[in-house]
């Protein structure tokens, strides 16, 4: 059995919960990035990327039978460990769950900041695309 | 005069004691604000005038027949004589209070919709903030004139001469910015509005980031139309003035209609009121216009050559200090520029080297700047862009250095 969004995003707070500050929380964060499922260069197009990022965010995804799978890219280190632990949480679940999910690990893992609607890097954009995509395939599946 | 005088006379220790917000801390460090282009911080003296007037003669003006519409009148009317002097202005009336700079190039730009006709020529820079790009594209599609482009070389400067190939008979109106916002370079506006003049083209300047460094003379200049913001020189946001010259500012029509700018109303026909009030259409910001006067006395006792000498001092500093890092690059090299660095480091993203900033409590601005074209000129998404003030030292650019390393290093 595979390990529930939930389960996840736990396992994320518990990694980030051996860091003192901020400064180990960005260094891993980066290092996270590195591991992104890196998107096929034939979808990093117009129609994939974020609205409201500074940075280039690139998101596509693939039904894996009932289960959702997403790749990504960015043109930024900071962005793309973003996009890489809210992709470690969210791919590879059934959409249902995926639109059931909520984001709060995010702030618990001391990167509120970024969950601001108002900073510029399109964080709340991507949960948003995400989610869009869940909708989508969820419709699919029925 | 001797540097140690000019210390003395520079008290830049002194001066930050007015600047309340400089005190506080962001993420556990000393607040760094290295983001004045984007927005000057506000001294105390012009914080007092703000709450003096809500607490005091808070009332609407030029209509009442009551004691504080008449003082709050008083004011808002010393406040255009203020800037006038400040510019130069031969007439108050030739002084519009505007919301921004952004609202006095809009007013402009609608007037001359009904100047313009198909087949006019307008020409722009390619060192303009988008607010000097969009409402003159508007108004080329309104009337059907053609927008040329002055272009740009690699130390981020206007390529003159290409500009004086531009210009033709049919140019009608030429809108250069005083002073970049991305690059900080100091465009040569003495020749391109005497160049424009042989023509017969009006010249708008955009002087809004030139205003916090150097002080324009409208006169001296001959230029058509000046647009500040207060915002950018220690005033308020919401409030700007728009300097027109009065036979350009009599041939434009009215911007927005209402209260104010008005002298009788029927359903017939409504006649206008004189200058400056037929571009002050409904109830101004008063506080706001009061507070740019503030603002500008401030400033003018400090005294704008010492400001520029300091500043320049700064800029120095902090390019010097930079270009020790492996990796640098600068873009605006110009002689002539004001205290602004927009740079990049060994093609990481502006905003990954902003974010570690601002966690170090430095404010710096990210991004395109709100001017595309330049960041399509260098091929690059955008740059970091530290810009200093009067009130900046060399203590927070060596705290901003060892903090751009400290990025460099994290995220290399």
């Amino acid at each position: 059995m595979s390990k529930s969004i939930q389960e996840i995003q736990e396992e994320i707070i518990d990694e980030f919960s051996m860091f003192d500050d901020w400064m180990q929380r960005y260094e891993y964060m980066i290092e996270l990035g590195k591991s992104l499922p890196l998107i096929d260069e034939k979808y990093k197009i117009e129609e994939n990327l974020i609205k409201g990022c500074q940075s280039k965010v690139w998101v596509h995804a693939e039904l894996n039978g009932e289960k959702l799978e997403f790749t990504a890219d960015s043109d930024a280190i900071i962005t793309k460990g973003i996009v890489a632990i809210l992709i470690r949480a969210f791919s590879g679940h059934h959409p249902s769950d995926i639109l059931e999910a909520d984001t709060q690990f995010i702030d618990e893992i001391g990167l509120k900041e970024h969950l601001s609607p108002t900073r510029a890097n399109g964080l709340v954009s991507m949960i948003k695309q995400l989610k869009m995509y869940a909708i989508a395939y969820q419709t699919q599946l029925k | 005069m001797s540097t140690a005088t000019e210390a003395l006379e520079y008290n830049v220790e002194k001066i930050r004691e007015d600047f309340p917000i400089l005190k506080r801390e962001v993420n556990g460090y000393p607040l760094v604000y290295f983001d004045n282009a984007a927005t000057s911080q506000t001294p105390q003296q012009v914080i007092d005038t703000i709450v003096e007037y809500y607490s005091n003669y808070n009332a609407n003006i030029h209509r009442g027949v009551h004691a504080l519409s008449q003082e709050a009148t008083d004011k808002y009317e010393q406040a255009r004589h203020i800037i006038q002097k400040h510019f130069n202005a031969e007439k108050a009336h030739e002084i519009i209070f505007t919301s921004g700079t952004t609202h006095g190039i809009n007013l402009v730009a609608n007037g001359f919709a009904s100047l313009l006709k198909k087949g006019d020529e307008i020409i722009v820079s390619a060192l303009e903030h988008h607010s000097n790009i969009v409402p003159w594209q508007i108004l080329a599609e309104k009337t059907g004139a053609i927008l040329k482009v002055i272009p740009m070389n690699q130390e981020g400067e206007l390529i003159y001469p290409a500009f004086e190939e531009l210009l033709s008979e049919n140019t009608k109106l030429v809108f250069v910015n005083h002073v970049s916002n991305a690059l900080g370079t100091v465009n040569p506006i003495e020749k391109i509005i005497a160049k424009a003049h042989e023509y017969d083209a009006a010249v708008l300047i955009d002087g809004a980031q030139a205003a916090p460094h150097i002080k324009a003379d409208v006169q001296a200049l001959d230029v058509d139309f000046y647009v500040v913001s207060a915002h950018k020189m220690c005033g308020p946001t919401g409030i700007g003035m728009l300097y027109g010259k009065e036979k350009w500012l009599n041939k434009l029509p009215p911007y927005q209609g209402g209260g104010e700018m008005i002298a009788t109303v029927t359903f017939e026909k409504t006649t206008y009121a004189d200058l400056p009030h037929k571009f002050e259409a409904g109830t101004p910001n008063i506080c706001g216009g009061i507070a740019f006067g503030a603002a500008l006395d401030y400033m003018n006792a400090l005294g704008f050559e010492k400001i520029a000498a300091y500043e320049e001092e700064l800029l120095h500093y902090a390019t010097k200090k930079l270009l020790e890092i492996d990796g640098m690059e600068i873009y605006g090299v110009s002689k002539e520029k004001t205290a602004v660095i927009s740079f990049n480091i060994n093609g990481m993203h502006p905003y990954d080297i902003g974010t570690i900033l601002d966690k170090l409590g430095i404010a710096v601005r990210t991004g395109h700047h709100c001017a595309q074209p330049i960041m399509d000129f260098y091929k690059i998404p955008g740059t970091v862009r530290a810009s200093f003030s009067f009130y900046n030292t060399k203590e927070e650019i060596d705290a901003f250095i060892k903090a751009v390393i400290k990025a460099k290093t994290m995220l290399s």
